[in-house]
């Protein structure tokens, strides 16, 4: 059996896994979802709403049973050793899994003592685990009074309370705010450092791009959807779904085609034309030059230009290069971490 | 600090049932933190007994003695173990409740992630629902002895009658478990108690079967709630009238029989529920 500190041997690996819900006519949610995360990474699954991001985590974490295909965590097949594996992870699901009438010290002293650590034992891991994120001065107040940030906090020190092998964190910013949202991809970057192994779940290009060492990409769903359509570093996906954007909003829909022709060679790639919004998307390569050239040639040319605006890639034009096909973006779902995203 | 020696004692199995027994208390005190920081659980479990022993204690209890005839006259003396254990199986809507609300919170997954035994999370629950029953049932003989209730043959049969209460009480704890797992929301499963609680007045509570319709009277005494309260009468030497249908005959080993077999059916239902949870 692979030991698990082989650096050789993938922390968490999936072949072909398939799920579908209710039975046989039920849709299919993972077709052949491969993942391989190497030990002490951080891993994203970058998937939109819906896509199946939480089916997959579910069965890593054994909650749910797969259909078919092979899923392993830390060595140990998740299917025929749940038991082993459950030992070796933590779960910081889509919810914060804590208890609201608990204090923060009640909460992890508990999840403590299940883990069997014996008292004295599970009040020294609290109070190590309070002190690393910041709580110990909210230790004593019950959950209930507790910010949003400081809950995910408390969610996270509860997942780590083993010193798990493996984290998974499912979509742990959704609904946070962008405080907040920093404090906790601080607390992430800080376990990463301590080399623990993550795989994350987001609907977030821009979150995915900083905390993770690898992604993959969750095609939405639908057909062809439940499976990885890209995997790489962030350098290698840029490559693929095109780097930062320049969006030029010109006065009449007729101008469009006027001002593809004239920005077209400082694209890196197909400029995207959007005459109903009067607005030509030009992927760029070196954003700061590029501005400058273009502002240059329109200013050439008998373009009239309404707004340029400079935005980094979403989750969005990934999934339009890679798929030829736009996903609706879930607004209620993207809350407050929605906010910004593609400033 | 190293955690990775505890993992071999873990898996190995060694005291597993010890292990068992301090995760179920360890999951049980949490519920008893929450009945601490909301006492008004209790309070909303009793408002029912109380209320019955003043409407039908007081302000009808002088005319329902007279028309039923209670051996001994005394309508509140044969009404308050009908109560005890009516509390007993109302206890539902609190374990069902927060059931619920932890599956829908998300904690009974990261439970479900931990190496814990299924069956011991769940009898946790159990653990604390009795012990909430222990304080609902202290306070309700308390009120009993208010209103001039009291029991007649000595301390034996008299906690021997307690027992039969709780060991009720575990039964309902168990099918509010299973209900908690089933339902989706605390809404639904509100919903579905009103439904159910007036099955729970079809028993032997308030009125004899024996002087219930023909059509209800079979459904009533076959109620587990029924063989419970005539079993608890006779252990407090209170009027009874169980009728001499076998059922109410039997009421003493029904007491025990039923939620046995409740306990049998549910408990196993619930954590086969558990373990797919999600599914
Ligand atoms: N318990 C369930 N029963 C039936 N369908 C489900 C269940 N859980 C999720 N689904 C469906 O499966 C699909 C994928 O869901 P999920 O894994 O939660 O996606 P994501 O986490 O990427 O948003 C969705 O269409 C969702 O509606
Ligand atoms: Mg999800």
């Amino acid at each position: 059996m692979p030991s698990v500190f082989d650096p050789s041997h993938p922390a968490v690996l999936t072949e072909g896994l398939r799920k579908r819900y209710g039975g046989s006519n039920g849709a299919r949610v993972l077709d052949g979802f491969d993942l391989a995360v190497a030990p002490g990474t951080i891993h994203g699954l970058l998937g939109p709403n819906g896509a199946g991001k939480t089916t997959a985590v579910r069965i890593l974490t054994t909650l749910l049973t797969a259909d078919g295909g092979h899923a392993e965590v830390a060595g140990y097949d998740v299917a025929r050793q749940p038991a082993h594996v459950r030992t070796h992870i933590g779960l910081a699901g889509q919810h914060a899994a804590v208890d609201e009438f608990l204090t923060g010290r009640q909460n992890l002293e508990m999840f403590g003592r299940l883990y069997h650590l014996g008292a004295r034992r599970a009040q020294r891991r609290t109070a190590e685990l309070l002190e690393r994120f910041g709580l110990t001065e909210a230790a004593n107040r019950p959950l209930r009074h507790y910010s949003g940030g400081m809950r995910r906090r408390l969610d996270l020190a509860a997942s780590l309370i083993l010193a798990p092998a493996v984290l998974f964190l499912d979509e742990p910013t959704t609904g946070l705010d962008p405080h907040s949202r920093n404090e906790v991809w601080q607390a992430v970057r800080s376990l990463a450092a301590s080399g623990t192994t993550v795989l994350l779940t987001t609907q977030y290009l821009d979150e995915a791009d900083q905390l993770a060492d690898r992604i993959s990409i969750l095609a939405p769903s639908g057909p062809g959807g439940g499976r990885v359509i890209a995997e790489g570093t962030q350098a290698d996906l840029k490559a693929r779904i095109g780097t930062d954007r320049i969006d030029v909003i010109v006065t009449t829909a007729e101008q469009v085609e006027l001002a593809a022709r004239t920005v077209g060679d400082v694209a890196d790639g197909a400029p995207e034309l959007d005459s109903a919004n009067r607005r030509v998307s030009v992927p760029v390569a070196d954003r700061v030059s590029a501005l400058a050239e273009l502002a240059r040639r329109l200013d050439d040319s008998d373009v009239e230009v309404d707004d340029i605006a400079m935005r980094r890639p979403t989750l969005d034009d990934a999934f339009l290069s890679l798929t030829g096909r736009r996903v609706v973006a879930d607004e209620n779902d993207a809350g407050g971490a929605g906010t910004g995203r593609t400033g | 600090m190293t955690v990775r020696g505890l993992r071999s004692r873990l898996r190995s199995g060694v005291g597993r049932a010890g292990w068992a027994v301090a995760d179920a208390w360890v999951i049980g005190r949490r519920y008893l933190y929450h009945l601490l920081r909301k006492p008004d659980e209790i309070a909303s479990t009793l408002v029912i007994p109380v209320l019955a022993v003043l409407l039908f204690g007081f302000v009808f209890g002088e005319a329902m003695g007279a028309a039923m005839e209670v051996p001994g006259g005394d309508y509140r003396e044969f009404l308050m173990p009908g109560l005890f254990a009516l509390t007993m199986a109302f206890g539902i809507g609190n374990t069902t409740i927060a059931v619920v609300t932890d599956a829908s919170r998300g904690v009974v997954d990261r439970f479900r992630s931990m190496p814990i035994a299924s069956a011991t999370l769940l009898a946790g629950r159990c653990v604390a629902d009795v012990l909430a029953a222990v304080v609902d049932l202290t306070l309700l003989v308390v009120m009993g002895l208010l209103v001039g209730w009291q029991w007649h043959n000595g301390p034996v049969p008299f906690l021997i009658g307690l027992g039969l209460l709780l060991l009720l009480r575990v039964a309902f704890t168990w099918i509010g478990i299973y209900l908690g797992l089933l339902v989706r929301s605390p809404e639904a499963a509100m919903k579905f108690f009103s439904l159910v609680f007036p099955l729970a007045m079809v028993a032997d509570t308030f009125v004899p079967t024996e002087l219930m319709p023909s059509w209800l009277a079979p459904l009533a005494a076959w109620n587990p709630l029924s063989s419970t309260v005539i079993a608890t009468r006779e252990l407090f030497g209170n009027p009874s009238m169980p009728g001499d249908t076998w059922i109410a005959q039997n009421a003493m080993l029904m007491a025990v029989v039923w939620p046995l077999l409740i306990v049998a059916v549910f408990a196993t239902l619930a954590v086969r529920r558990y373990r797919r949870l999600g599914e």
